[in-house]
């Protein structure tokens, strides 16, 4: 064999080699987060706040973080949706494709979406002082929402923007205005690319802890207005993770378990959305 | 009925100016950030120097002390060992699954990966403080002759190149892809083996967009917090190789939110942390932006 070909075949095997090890990787990591969570995972975790003494080791459960977290994130993704579905419908209806305006808007999102997400926590920290608002389920929903909107306006305006234009072309032939084509006719038609957009965007707000440690607080309580601060899970997790006793340790390994397990249906859901969405295209 | 089209067309005025308005202010978010961060970190600013701020290595708040030396070394260490990890198998796999894979493994890779993205980063904590800090500890440290609580850099380097790993992977693979059929030909036509090929012409080719893939995996190594700090030890020393501990700069933000209001000028520091991060990282997404911009419009 000549040395092109043995070149060629060491790095056939290399790179063979790392897309396994990171698929293994992947299986190892959510392998290894259920079998230490799932047998501390029990009923009164997912039924009861905590008690007291709780982090000591006591009884109690985690229902706190997860109605905070399901309460944070959903009212984030509204949040986030009724901001996002505007400003893609104005790149993709009411401007030219490469508009200056477009192609700027665009960037800046994509910036956005850079930004670590301690760097949101810590903005949402200068603009509670700003407005004197304290560490509140409204101000963790205000800056995750922030945080969720270049997700959510990227991934819509990459299916909206696949729209053939002669649909378009077709309804405004038939009348329509633009913002009737817009609602009644693109957005259904990109209906399940919408809700995966909505989906991911929901699945990172709802494991983000770094943004929500400055903004939503801490509680044992489930929050019952808005101005309250609320527990969330991956803060809950980061907590317990942190006490020296090994039965606090263990919850944190069950929180983090039902987190992946809300992940992984997350993704499974998207990736049925997709194949649905495939089959309507044009 | 002329009374109804009055009102439709109003509507879709409206609309027109709601949209612009969001998609505006969308774009300003980001100067917004960087002014709210500014004038929360003016009163330190106004009163330490350049100097004695960024290099310095005391960090002690009560005396009123701010030298952030060690965490941005911190920073610097973890983000290093991370790339060093995850841009060969980044690129390699990138690379496969672009032009060697069979459909069926592209297929049933690309969700993988997406959901390796999609983990949240706490979760990634937790494996690390399982998995990869014993790991450190009783097998890497003794390999290279020295010992390590596990809590260090290296941790921190694998967890974070993990982490990474989807961003470049996932840019990498939409640059090779917009690279032209026809020039692959070419060279194939020439007698090039599909390795000659890929050296020679996609990777050369897709030389700007690996480096803004790179760089964009350089930005999210740079800003990530929890994972990082749950694995990386948290002394804020100058670390002097992989197996020490570091405590870089998000870690320290996270870490102080607590205390910061009661001591003076350190909610003002913490700020001023965050603020570097976030232009580091503006300078970092910028750039790479610029790049795939340009090269998407050459592709079309």
């Amino acid at each position: 064999m000549n040395k092109k070909k043995i070149e060629e075949n060491i790095f056939k095997i290399l790179m063979a080699f790392s897309t396994l090890t990171v698929i293994i990787i992947l299986a190892l990591i959510i392998g290894t987060i259920i079998w230490k969570g799932l047998p501390s995972l029990s009923l009164s975790m997912v039924t009861q706040v905590p008690k007291g003494g709780y982090y000591l080791g006591k009884e109690g459960g985690i229902l706190n973080a997860i109605i905070g977290s399901l309460y944070l994130a959903s009212g984030a993704t509204l949040l986030a949706m009724l901001i996002s579905l505007p400003i893609v419908i104005f790149l993709n209806m009411y401007t030219r494709k490469n508009s200056r305006i477009a192609t700027f808007t665009r960037f800046s999102l994509d910036i956005l979406w850079g930004v670590p997400s301690i760097v949101y926590g810590a903005f949402g920290f200068t603009l509670m002082i700003f407005i004197g608002l304290k560490a509140s389920l409204l101000a963790g929903i205000m800056i995750v929402a922030l945080l969720e909107l270049p997700i959510m306006s990227r991934a819509m305006d990459e299916v909206i923007r696949m729209v053939p234009e002669e649909l378009k072309e077709a309804s405004y032939s038939l009348g329509a205005t633009k913002l009737e084509t817009a609602l009644k006719v693109v957005v259904r038609q990109c209906l399940p690319g919408i809700l995966t957009a909505i989906l991911i965007a929901f699945g990172r707000g709802i494991g983000d802890a770094a943004s929500v440690i400055f903004t939503a607080g801490f509680t044992d309580r489930i929050p019952t207005s808005l101005l309250q601060p609320a527990a969330t899970l991956p803060l809950m997790i980061f907590f317990q993770l942190g006490t020296p006793f090994p039965e606090v340790q263990n919850r944190a390994y069950a929180a983090s378990t039902i987190l992946v397990i809300l992940i992984l249906i997350i993704s499974l859901l998207s990736r049925i959305l997709i194949k649905r969405y495939s089959r309507h295209k044009l | 009925m002329k009374e109804r089209l009055n009102i439709r067309l109003k509507k879709n005025s409206a609309a027109k100016k709601i949209t612009l308005l969001l998609a505006v202010v969308a774009s300003l978010i980001v100067f917004l950030m960087l002014f709210g961060l500014f004038v929360r970190a003016r009163p330190i600013l106004a009163v330490k120097s350049f100097s004695e701020l960024f290099f310095s290595t005391s960090w002690h708040p009560l005396r009123g002390e701010f030298g952030f030396l060690p965490f941005i070394m911190g920073t610097l260490w973890v983000t290093g060992a991370s790339l060093i990890l995850s841009v060969p198998f980044s690129l390699l796999t990138a690379i496969y699954l672009s032009e060697y894979a069979p459909r069926f493994i592209r297929d049933a890779a690309k969700p993988l990966i997406d959901l390796l993205a999609g983990i949240p980063s706490v979760v990634y904590g937790v494996w690390g403080v399982l998995i990869i800090v014993p790991f450190v500890s009783q097998y890497l440290a003794p390999l290279f002759g020295t010992f390590s609580s596990g809590y260090c850099i290296l941790s921190g380097g694998i967890v974070l190149a993990i982490m990474i790993f989807p961003v470049i992977t996932h840019v990498s693979i939409e640059v090779f892809s917009s690279i032209p059929y026809e020039i692959r030909e070419a060279a194939l036509a020439l007698g090039a083996t599909k390795w000659q090929t890929v050296k020679k012409v996609v990777l050369k080719k897709g030389r700007p967009g690996i480096m803004a893939a790179v760089v964009l995996g350089l930005s999210r190594a740079f800003g990530e917090t929890m994972a990082v700090l749950m694995v990386v030890g948290n002394v804020a020393v100058v670390p002097k190789s992989a197996f020490e501990a570091g405590y870089p700069l998000p870690a320290l933000i996270a870490n102080n939110y607590g205390e910061m209001m009661s001591v003076p000028l350190y909610d003002s520091a913490l700020m001023l942390a965050a603020l570097v991060l976030l232009l580091v990282v503006l300078i970092f997404n910028i750039v790479a932006r610029f790049i795939l911009v340009k090269l998407e419009r050459k592709s079309e």
